[in-house]
């Protein structure tokens, strides 16, 4: 057997373009237009591969994606852990080497291929480029549809008039409704197309299929009709005189091209004639045509039925979704009439089935033997079908042993589906630009950019950035936390509180609305004043919380959590328009309109007074839970009197625009008081020693607001609200629930700690809650935490335990509110 | 290899003292567990389609048990001591592999409930640890614990004892066993309906195989149950959706862990064979084509190249889905239906595999006993009435 | 990827919306008359068939609509969507 270049053919190479490549450690020279596969037939390569796990020699066998033997690692210009030969569009320098069915990952860099992502939209999509594609191809444009034509191979006949032309496309899945990934891939780039099609056509050919025989996988042996593509398409003839093995006309016509016409010499067995085989040959050039299977895995994957057909010996379209159509080849057009012939019995543990799964006919038979009848379970025993080919191979040739050894009929069983992807595809290549920052979207405050100057250490909550704490040089995270605190507890500190869900809820029935979706009643709330409140989801549990300001009669500004500022805006919605679109309301998100600066701490008055404003601040004119509007620092500002550190706290609202100058204006009027910026971190500690829960740490989905020692927040009266009648269910209504409370102890207990009231020291041990918020109280100097703990408001002044691996902190169960229990400090 | 017999097929007989409908790994382990823990051997398990062929064969194997609530570390450490005796049990390799798994956290609140997660998990007896950045670096070096990621790692809670198995090994080993022990599998047998007695009370199923009666039915059919249950009138708190997994090419090994990431939707480990095998998330709408979005996939493989920065150059190879029932509180429904006659196991949502041999075993025992399995008397459906939900997302949200 | 028909902006991929699941189930007139198992059934119980199934999604990244669907979930296909104030077809 000698496979050589011939002087001159081969309709995909370009003869002027020569190109040199390293395999397996030697330098070959190709053309432009060769694939890997071809080069190396040019070079009288057919060998040098290793089966994976019995580790026989093997050769190229096909010309396409259905390779099951010519595995490499492409190193250069590219990187490629392991790509059918076949597969690879040959460059110069190519550099590449053998692997035997088992990829390696680099741990280095390695030379990559740009990705990107693609969209568009058409009428028609043709998949396969061939003599059917590219009429269906026309006849869409024809009719004046936009049309785009992928195929595979990275030599495509010229694409129709009309049409956007795609080679080296592959259609590696259909979705639902006509949408379609395409992977082009190219020496420079791969590239995902993301395509959505009114209609959808599969004009995806053929594919020859092997037989199994004693011997069918030694080098040497090639389906016939990829010896026919390398000898039209790459000027490459694989021998003078091959042997044929064939069911079917179509593996004549391609000896017949392979030996352009010559005269018929070598052995050939036509099962059509002859169904009982001479002696096969066991060296040597052989072709093999088993029959031609459509190419069908894009139909199955969207829910095409297949049918048997008993004259083409294969499976052919049967009912598929309105939108896909096949055509051609796939479509059992064209397919030549085949003997049904699968196997040639003799040695059945060297008739190889699923090549690169190293699975034979006995194989089969063992798993069959074993008490196997379903070709998925062979699949599973024999784990054919599932390498890089996915069984273009020898998915029917298995199930139609499997057919004939059971003695059902060749229909009883086809084969197994093959999965998108149709052909591998890189992570990083579906992963595409969203990669790095762009995984998911970052959201900064307008006043970011002072943060990163002073070298804030941010935490993520949601996408946003919030600075956690303002370490100076020299602190950690306990020093800096615990000055930004002394700071607001004694003199002023700031918050940059932008991040805050804002909402408008404007219209007449605003304030009917907002006593439906909040626990208290917000329609009872004068204009100027603020009333902070509680969401529940419809089974009675905390949702969100955040404070209403009502605006006007007809007018509320409200706040949610920063995580959950979509999921608040859009329970409205979903309210207001499933439910009561009887209702007037009009809901408009402000988060990023509204800069939102906190200004909390006994000096709080004295540093807005210096700053300048126009409001009379005065707690008498301007009392705690209501808001004014008026300048600050010549900002037009909205102010209003919260608090979540239980000090004399002011939130300035302001244009986002001019968020950075009120910021940087306050740091200059409080320097000389020592104002000092704070982060989450600091804001968590001051409220715990507060006993204000956050939603989210100190709740869990599971907690009621009575759970939290809350139950006045709850209205009593009649009126409905959302989570209301689940308030009174058995389990929720129970007297021995989890409850909020206070944790005195003398080492710091960890979040997350789980509380027993006796440490038995073994396991399971019974729990009766756990810290949901632990902090050295700097302003107590002392360890303090919150905990949800059964029946714990009847607890206060016992010893809980708390097991930890090698120590138990003993805790005494307190209020929750560790610091000016009187809230006497709030008005400064 | 021709020493391995499989389960028999059987020809359904008219009558049994049980009926499990579906022929999964719930299904198997509950029939063999019937017959070997409680000498019920009168069973028949019928499966619609190919024995083990629904969300076993689609699954990702991770086996865990370290979940929050003490109701479900309580089946699931009961399901993880179940599969280290698996082998000697069956008597079959079923390639169980506690190689740890971990569940990273990539941001404060999720640092917060995994700490949780780990002290609830000692004092429940699941063996749990908390890993620094570094520690996770040290466990498993592939993982890039980068500040700059994105979603940078925090840290991360190992549960050295979970691992993976392999999934048709193990349904086929319960068939195997529960058949050796006289339980009949009928494959291919689609239950069309149910018969009903005296007061409405289930004697039976109605199937493309002819009518098979039983003293009790059993259902086990995962994402098909709302199916079977309008059958008879009954309305579940669960919906059925698609849930994506793919597997990578082949490559030589450089995975020995299982590491989830419930922030970013990456559940991967490295099969023996040498394909990464990976979980995607769950589509958010009703489907029960056994097919999802791609886009789940490519927000999958974004984050999962960005925490292993080795997997760039990886192929995915395949992509499939299952068809998960899911209930409110992502935790499963296992008992009486509250019809006669018929009992429910379902909603196990992405936990499903890796319960197997302890649903089976708590199952059989509701079923033989008809009282509930104190493993899973809270479980019952009547949690959605009293509220007494187990809610497994609230406070530590880790699917599969 | 869905191809999903907004009834105000036509057709939109399945990313710019949010699914809502079963549609037409309203909110009790009045939750305090009913019973736990009642209430149970509105909270949790839903319709979950394969084949055409009643229910809503909301158009978040686009007009920020809810509209309803049936939809047939054995194929994914969906066979109408129309507006929240439409009589289901």
């Amino acid at each position: 057997m000698t496979a050589r270049r011939l002087p001159d053919g081969g309709s995909w190479i370009d003869r002027s373009r020569p190109l040199t490549f390293r395999f397996d450690g030697e330098e070959y020279e190709g053309f432009e237009g060769d694939t890997l596969a071809s080069a190396l037939l040019a070079n009288d390569v057919t060998g040098g591969f290793r089966s994976p796990i019995l580790g026989r020699p093997r050769g190229i066998m096909t010309a396409g994606p259905e390779e099951p033997n010519a595995f490499v690692e492409v190193s250069q210009p590219w990187f490629d852990p392991i790509v059918a030969a076949t597969m690879v569009e040959l460059v110069d320098g190519l550099v590449a080497e053998p692997r035997a069915g088992v990829g390696r990952l680099p741990s280095t860099r390695v030379p990559s291929r740009r990705a990107e992502h693609r969209h568009i939209s058409v009428e028609t999509l043709v998949v396969g480029g061939g003599l059917s594609g590219r009429t269906a191809a026309s006849a869409a444009a024809s009719r004046g549809d936009r049309v785009v034509l992928v195929d595979e191979r990275h030599r495509m006949n010229d694409a129709p008039d009309d049409v956007i032309g795609l080679p080296r496309t592959t259609a590696l899945g259909i979705y639902d409704d006509g949408y379609v990934i395409a992977l082009e891939s190219t020496p420079e780039l791969e590239r995902l197309w993301h395509v959505r099609a009114d209609h959808v056509v599969l004009a995806t050919g053929a594919t020859e299929r092997p037989i199994a025989f004693a011997g069918n996988d030694r080098p040497g042996v090639m389906l016939s009709t990829a010896a026919a593509v390398y000898r039209r398409h790459f000027g490459v003839k694989v021998d003078e005189a091959p042997a044929l093995i064939t069911t079917n006309d179509v593996g004549l016509v391609a000896r017949a091209m392979v030996m352009d016409g010559g005269p018929e010499e070598g052995p050939v067995i036509n099962f059509q004639i002859d169904p009982i085989s001479d002696e096969l040959p066991t060296d040597g050039s052989l072709l093999v045509s088993g029959g031609f299977n459509p190419n069908l895995t894009l139909w199955r994957a969207i829910g095409g039925t297949v049918e048997y057909h008993r004259r083409f010996a294969c499976f052919v379209p049967g009912k598929g979704p309105p939108w896909l159509k096949v055509a051609g080849m796939a479509n059992g057009e064209h397919i030549p009439d085949c003997a049904p012939v699968w196997y040639v019995d003799g040695e059945r543990t060297t008739a190889f089935v699923d090549l690169q799964r190293d699975q034979t006919v006995a194989d089969i038979a063992d798993a069959l033997d074993a008490g196997l009848t379903s070709v998925e379970h062979v699949k599973r025993a024999t784990y054919i079908g599932t390498a890089i080919d996915q069984g273009r191979t020898s998915g029917v040739l298995t199930a139609a042993i499997v057919n004939q050894m059971l003695g059902t009929g060749p229909d009883a069983q086809g084969p197994t589906s093959a999965r998108p992807p149709a052909v591998p595809v890189p992570y990083t290549t579906i992963a595409g630009p969203d990669r790095g920052d762009l995984l998911d979207p970052i959201r900064r405050t307008r006043i970011h950019p002072w943060h990163e100057e002073h070298s804030a250490v941010f935490e993520d909550v949601g996408q946003w950035k919030r600075p956690r704490y303002f370490p100076r040089t020299g602190e950690d995270m306990d020093a800096a936390v615990a000055r930004e605190c002394l700071a607001v507890r004694s003199a002023a500190g700031v918050l940059d509180a932008s991040t805050l869900g804002k909402i408008e809820v404007i219209g007449p029935d605003a304030a009917a609305f907002l006593d439906r979706m909040y626990t208290n009643r917000m329609s009872t709330l004068a204009v100027g004043s603020i009333r902070y409140g509680f969401m529940l989801g419809l089974d009675g549990m905390v949702a969100d919380d955040g404070v209403a300001m009502r605006l006007a009669d007809d007018r509320f500004f409200v706040t949610t959590t920063t995580g959950n500022a979509a999921m608040v805006l859009d329970r409205f919605e979903e309210w207001l328009q499933t439910e009561w679109p009887e209702l007037h309301v009009y809901c408009t998100s402000v988060t990023e309109q509204w800069a939102d600066v906190a200004i909390a701490g006994p000096k709080a008055r004295d540093v807005l007074g210096a700053l300048g404003t126009d409001l009379d601040l005065s707690p008498g004119a301007f009392p705690f839970m209501t808001f004014r509007d008026g300048a600050v620092a010549g900002i037009a500002a909205r102010v209003a009197r919260v608090s979540f550190t239980g000090e004399l706290s002011y939130e300035i609202l302001v244009d986002g625009r001019r968020a950075l100058e009120l910021w940087e204006a306050l740091l200059r009027a409080g320097n000389a008081i020592g104002i000092t910026p704070y982060g989450t971190e600091a804001m968590h500690a001051l409220r715990a020693e507060k006993g204000f829960v956050i939603v989210g740490q100190d709740t869990d989905g599971t907690v009621t607001p009575d759970d939290l020692g809350m139950g006045w927040i709850v209205r009593k009266d009649d009126s409905d609200f959302i989570g209301r009648r689940s308030l009174r269910r058995a389990d929720t209504s129970r007297s021995d629930r989890k409850q909020l409370v206070g944790l005195l102890s003398d080492h710091l207990l960890p979040e997350g700690a789980q509380l027993v009231e006796e440490d038995t020291g073994r396991t399971p041990m019974a729990t009766i809650g756990h810290v949901t918020s632990s902090y050295r109280s700097p302003s107590l100097d002392r360890p303090i935490a919150l905990a949800m703990v059964a029946r714990g408001r009847q607890r206060h002044g016992q010893t809980i335990l708390a097991p930890l691996p090698g120590s138990t902190i003993a805790a005494d169960v307190v209020s929750p509110v560790f610091y000016d229990p009187e809230g006497a400090r709030h008005d400064g | 290899m021709c020493a391995v017999r499989y389960w028999r097929a059987a020809e359904p007989k008219t009558t049994y003292e049980v009926v499990i409908v579906g022929g999964g790994g719930h299904g198997l382990a509950t029939a063999y567990s019937l017959a070997k823990r409680h000498g019920i051997t009168d069973v028949c398990v019928v499966e619609k389609g190919w024995l083990a062929g629904g969300n076993m064969a689609r699954n990702t194997t991770i086996i865990r048990s370290n979940y929050l609530w003490e109701e479900s570390a309580a089946i699931y450490e009961h399901s993880l001591k179940l599969w280290e005796g698996l082998e000697e049990e069956l008597g079959v390799d079923v390639e169980f592999s506690p190689r740890g798994v971990l569940n990273l956290a990539h941001d404060l609140g999720e640092v917060r409930s995994s700490m949780r997660r780990v002290h609830a998990n000692r004092l429940n007896g699941v063996d749990a640890e908390w890993l620094t950045p570094e520690d996770v670096a040290a466990f498993c070096p592939l993982i890039n614990i980068s500040p700059s990621l994105r979603y940078p790692v925090l840290g991360a809670t190992l549960q050295r004892r979970g691992g993976t198995a392999r999934h048709d090994k193990v349904a086929w080993a319960y068939a195997t066993r529960a058949s050796e022990l006289g339980v009949d599998i009928v494959e291919h047998a689609e239950v069309t309906g149910f018969l009903r007695g005296p007061g409405g009370r289930v004697e039976g199923v109605s199937t493309s195989r002819g009518e098979i009666r039983g003293a009790k039915v059993a259902l086990a059919a995962a994402g098909h149950t709302s199916e079977l249950a309008a059958m008879v009138g009954l309305r579940l708190p669960l919906q059925s959706h698609p849930l994506q997994a793919l597997v990578s090419a082949l490559y030589e090994p450089i995975l020995d862990c299982v590491v989830m990431s419930n922030k970013v939707h990456v559940y991967v480990s490295q099969a023996d064979k040498g394909e990464l095998v990976m979980g995607a998330g769950i589509d958010a709408y009703n489907g029960y084509a056994q097919r999802g979005s791609f886009h789940v996939i490519e927000e999958q493989l974004a984050a999962a190249v960005e925490l292993f920065a080795i997997f760039a150059h990886a192929k995915l190879l395949r992509t499939w889905g299952g068809i998960v029932d899911v209930c409110p509180d992502a935790s499963p429904i296992v008992g009486w239906s509250g019809i006669d006659g018929l009992f429910l196991n379902c909603g196990w949502g992405t936990g499903g595999f890796k319960a197997t041999p302890a649903a089976g075993w708590a199952y059989a025992e509701t079923i033989a006993t008809g009282e509930p399995s104190e493993l899973v008397r809270p479980f019952s459906l009547e949690r959605f009435t009293t509220g007494a939900l187990i809610d497994e997302h609230g406070a530590a949200a880790v699917a599969h | 990827m869905l191809l999903i028909r907004c009834p105000w902006c036509g057709p939109r991929d399945e990313i710019e919306f949010r699914y809502g699941g079963q549609a037409h189930i309203a909110y009790p007139a009045d939750p305090d008359a009913l019973s736990d198992a009642d209430w149970a059934d509105f909270l949790f119980m839903r319709d979950n068939p394969r084949g055409p199934f009643r229910e809503r999604w909301y158009h978040v990244h686009g007009c920020r609509r809810w509209f309803n669907a049936v939809r047939d979930t054995s194929t994914h296909r969906f066979v109408a969507t129309y507006r929240i104030d439409e009589e289901p077809v």
